[in-house]
């Protein structure tokens, strides 16, 4: 099957045109590119770039395909890894997604990656063409996508444009992971002024494999075809339209070229059941997914990733344009299209595949050992590169960063000391506002518009800690998965703050009671010219480093995204941090509510007046002073204490507390099944000397609360202590009283505490 | 052709199950190339204690099974109008043929995307359309079996209520006043959302029968309560454990023990 095209009503920038013309000027700063990156261009080639030379290295080398202003920071992730991180690694960053192993020879993949700049601009397609490149990207590791998730931060939830981004957004998550049946088990919903014009739409995907199923994308062997498949490439996704317009001598092509691209979940769920058939009849050597910079991006990183060099004829590419020009197909963003290296001997079992799929393919090339990229337009040569200059050796910033003078002074307004900070006269009050405010209230509005069901593996979902899955259905074997990020926090301290989204996700993993294994990162920041900013960038960098050291958890892969800021006013710096945890078996899992009657109802772990940063500090319109203290060897001790419960069925209900602190996380346990509770908190108070508001709104860290049943308490205890971590019995499940009876200060009505916390979203949205 | 859907381990059949004779019980399994709920249905049927086979849309033969489930999804990405072009299928042609023999014909079950098309191939009448709150709504839900004498709901009282998880964007049944009251008059509403209707249905319906009883479709989706640790948080038989509402595998067991007699 080939396109069949000829004659085009454009001229080709030929590299001998190129060579006879050297005077030519070419719109390099339209593309994005710097005078210096262009002159290196020319350096690295001897003569100046044809046009679609010239859209390769400009997709290539833009901030989000080469990470140039982030990847001497990025290496830290490497270097901090230790042998016994190792362990479980078996793909480590820069492939598509990292492996880790699970045991019992199978492998799980998992990845986050923003798609926040198109979800502003067209939330629908945005925000699901963001799930179809992660999904893709666990596609071509080999493996079975099995869950996705989506952490999501909006502007403040009553600005006029934020319905609009919630409605489109959401929905378009639904609409396109929903029609892939891939259960979505979590992720987060974050209102606030600072991402207005920036909202953050992250998407984290989950596949799982075989250790035999591991693939790596790369092109080796001289001779093997290069074949391109699965939907048609067409004009959308094309960023800067400025040099195709110059190559472009018809006045009648269509102009306007979208930047966004357009989904097709159809088209994605049938790619995935076909990679799937290829991999497993063995007919291909490799598959790349095609997503920023496209055929660009595939080719060049397919073939430097192998023996090195590719020869494509590019008027093959099946189009569902054929006015492209291309330097426009080269760019294209078209979704749901991957490339796939195969033998000649297993050609024919290859297009028997497509066809059973009905997908379209195209024989766009082979691989070859000449070091070099030839693409050919008609025979005619546009493209003659190394790709290695292309897809690894673009240019690399050490960009000039220094702490914010600001910063000092909002570290010293702390919260308590503030006008703000006035306690609460009435408690039952103050929960109920919290439990109603736009972070802490019941996000449920959204997430019933995802298919959690469906693989009929899904153990946990929201609102529990963690996502849970199971992997392997005789043995029970499963993973689970949570998001965590504080932009707050980060603002505060953003070393301290990507430590502590770290700890909260690790928190969240070992609540659910699964060992964590692994971590992936999506950092959401302004931009990195702003030397303030790129401080904010390497710190966080390197507190994540550090805390994935102490925890003994490696980062396995992620993404960055720079650049959002609008009118010169960055976001808080938001470290979206994955954790990948481990189940023996799921059936142990923990959910995070109680529900027997007369269980004990103990918290774990330490309460001081943290309030800085904290959800109660923002509904004041207060953010100051440092964020929680974080003690990772407390949060490692507390991990094991919770798995260890889950293992030996200590427990039968358990909640982190963070956002929210204490209220949010009683709040949160009684509504899980709708069952009461009486707590008492002045023994807590005494302990730990704070006084009851405190003890409720604080969200001090390494802190989780859990129902343990009458007959598990002396070995609970026992464990605790042998472990020499703090716990408090504060009370007990009473399933008589539908009411969170707070003794001594306030009773609160289970349905009066769940309409306002299922109100919100419903009353803004629905 | 049989088609291997790589399934992530292997189902586990109802420990300590009685009934050794439903093994050899085969219910086909219909997969479309947006089919999402296929692997669930299979599961389903392993775990009532029958055998499952997997169908392939592009197949002309039904492999001799003794019942159909048509399963959810998108079967062709559902573009035009959900099951608009799969009642088109080569093996709907064979499907429609075998189900319409009065009551001892084939029995067809078809989930959400499968109920779709099973009203596109008109085994069934009415249609779905978006559902009024137009969006895709994702919850536990609380149904009466209406009319436990059909093919599929034997093993269900009369007037029982389970709960079953909902999971659809186009799930509102709409169908001409007559054809509503023929369909209560014949007891051919098979169930009834309770405790609220989620999409705006006529009548509350959530699925119906043809007239034999062999052909049912609902929207809910039983072959996602059938499995502890994995199913709703609750069953309207009384507490469960966590995730361990099983309210829907009386329908994979009511068409096995029908075959077996």
């Amino acid at each position: 099957m080939t396109a069949g095209t000829t004659s085009r009503a454009f001229n080709i920038d030929t590299v001998a045109n190129a060579e006879a013309t050297p005077g030519q000027a070419l719109p390099w700063a339209e593309l994005g590119l710097k005078e210096n990156e262009y002159r290196r261009v020319e350096e690295i080639l001897g003569r100046r770039p044809t046009g679609a030379e010239l859209a390769m290295y400009s997709v290539m080398w833009s901030e989000h395909c080469s990470y140039k202003s982030s990847k001497v920071h990025l290496r830290q992730f490497g270097e901090k890894v230790t042998d016994a991180m190792k362990k479980h690694l078996l793909v480590g960053i820069g492939e598509n997604a990292g492996v880790v192993d699970i045991g019992d020879g199978w492998a799980v993949t998992f990845k986050v990656e923003s798609h926040n700049h198109p979800s502003f601009v067209e939330p629908y397609q945005g925000a699901a063409t963001g799930v179809g490149g992660i999904v893709r990207d666990i596609i071509s590791m080999g493996a079975r996508p099995v869950a996705v998730m989506d952490p999501l931060r909006f502007g403040a939830i009553d600005h006029p444009d934020t319905a609009r981004l919630v409605h489109g957004i959401v929905a378009g998550i639904g609409g396109y992971g929903n029609s892939l049946g891939l259960p979505n088990v979590g992720g987060e919903v974050v209102f606030d002024a600072v991402y207005q014009g920036n909202p953050l739409v992250n998407a984290l995907a989950v596949g799982v494999l075989r250790h035999e199923d591991i693939r790596l994308a790369n092109a080796s062997g001289a001779g093997n075809r290069v074949v391109l498949f699965g939907a048609r490439t067409g004009g959308d996704g094309i960023g800067g339209a400025s040099v195709l317009a110059s190559e472009s001598f018809d006045s009648s092509k269509p102009s306007k070229r979208p930047a966004v691209q357009v989904g097709d979940p159809f088209a994605e769920k049938v790619l995935i059941e076909c990679c799937l058939e290829l991999f497993k009849a063995s007919v291909v050597e490799g598959i790349q997914d095609l997503g920023a910079a496209g055929i660009s991006c595939a080719t060049s990183e397919l073939a430097s990733n192998g023996d090195g060099g590719m020869h494509v004829e590019l008027t093959n590419v099946l189009l569902r344009d054929p006015s492209l020009t291309p330097g426009e197909i080269l760019m294209s963003e078209s979704q749901e299209r991957m490339m796939a290296v195969v033998t000649p001997a297993n050609v024919e079992a290859f297009e028997a595949i497509m066809d059973k799929w009905a997908v379209e393919y195209s024989w766009l090339g082979e691989v070859t050992d000449t070091g070099r990229l030839i693409i050919e337009w008609d025979g005619e040569k546009i493209v003659d590169v190394d790709p290695r200059t292309v897809a690894h050796e673009g240019p690399v910033y050490e960009r000039p960063y220094h702490r914010p003078e600001w910063l000092d002074g909002v570290q010293a307004d702390a919260f308590t000391a503030s006008a703000a900070a006035e306690r609460p006269a009435d408690l039952r009050e103050a929960v109920l506002e919290l439990m109603a405010s736009p972070n802490m209230c019941a996000k449920n509005w959204v997430t019933d518009q995802f298919d959690r069901y469906v693989q009929g593996n899904t153990a946990l979902a929201m609102p529990d800690d963690a996502g849970v899955v199971r992997v392997d259905e005789e043995t029970g074997l499963g993973v689970a998965i949570s998001t965590d990020a504080n932009g707050r926090y980060s603002y505060l301290d953003p070393y301290e703050g990507a430590r502590l989204a770290l700890a909260e996700a690790y928190r969240n993993v070992a609540t659910s009671g699964a060992e964590p294994l692994a971590v992936t990162d999506c950092l959401n920041f302004g931009s990195p010219e702003d030397p303030e900013v790129m401080w904010q960038f390497a710190e966080t960098v390197r507190g994540l480093a550090d805390a994935c050291q102490e925890l003994g958890v490696p980062v396995t892969g992620g993404n960055v995204s720079l650049y959002n800021q609008t009118g010169g006013v960055a976001i808080h710096p938001t470290p979206v941090v994955g954790v990948l945890g481990v189940f023996d078996d799921v059936a142990r899992r923990t959910p995070s509510g109680w529900r027997e009657d007369g269980q004990a109802i103990y918290l774990l772990g330490t309460t001081a007046d943290e309030l800085d940063g904290s959800e109660w500090a923002n509904l004041r319109g207060h953010l100051g002073g440092q964020p929680p203290a974080l003690d990772l060897a407390a949060e490692k001790t507390l991990a094991a204490i919770l798995v260890n419960c889950s293992r030996d069925g200590m427990i039968d209900g358990a909640h982190d507390l963070s956002e929210g602190g204490l209220a949010a996380g009683l709040s949160e346990m009684a509504l899980r099944f709708g069952v009461g509770a009486r707590i008492g908190l002045d023994e807590l108070c005494e302990r730990d000397g704070v006084d009851a508001f405190t003890a409720l709104f604080s969200e001090s860290q390494a802190r989780a609360v859990v129902s343990v049943p009458r007959s598990e308490e002396v070995r609970f205890n026992d464990m605790c202590t042998a472990r020499n971590f703090p716990t408090i019995r504060i009370g007990v499940v009473d399933t008589e009283n539908q009411a969170l009876d707070v003794q001594g200060y306030f009773t609160l009505p289970l349905d009066r505490l769940r309409e306002a916390h299922e109100g919100t979203l419903p009353r803004h949205f629905g | 052709m049989t088609l291997e859907t790589p399934l992530i381990g292997g189902p586990q059949p109802v420990a300590g199950r009685e009934d050794r004779a439903l093994d050899g019980v085969r219910v086909g399994v219909v997969t479309f190339p947006g089919s999402l709920d296929d692997r669930d249905a299979v599961r389903a049927v392993r775990l009532a204690g029958g055998s499952a086979t997997q169908l392939w849309h592009g197949d002309h033969d039904l492999q001799g099974v003794d019942a159909v489930i048509i399963p959810g999804g998108f079967s062709y990405g559902d573009y035009l109008r959900a099951g608009a072009i799969s009642r088109f299928a080569p093996l709907m042609e064979q499907i429609t043929a075998a189900a319409s023999g009065g009551a001892d014909a084939l029995p067809v079950l078809g989930v959400c995307n499968g109920f779709q098309v099973l009203t596109e191939a008109h085994l069934l009448p009415g249609s779905m359309i978006k559902n009024n709150s137009l969006h895709f709504i994702c919850r536990d839900q609380r149904l009466r079996v209406e009319n436990a004498g059909t093919s599929w709901t034997s093993d269900y009282a009369d007037g029982e209520e389970i709960v079953i998880p909902l999971k659809n964007q186009d799930g509102q049944f709409v169908a001409d006043n007559r054809t509503l009251d023929e369909l209560e008059g014949e007891g051919r509403v098979v169930f009834r959302y309770v405790d609220g209707n989620p999409n705006g249905s006529r009548r509350d319906i959530a699925g119906i029968s043809n007239s034999a009883g062999n052909v049912v479709g609902l929207m809910p989706h039983p072959e996602h309560a059938v499995e502890a640790g994995f199913g709703p948080d609750s069953s309207a038989r009384g507490a469960v454990e966590v995730r361990g509402g099983t309210d829907g595998l009386g329908i994979f067991t009511s068409v096995l023990k029908k075959l077996v007699g």
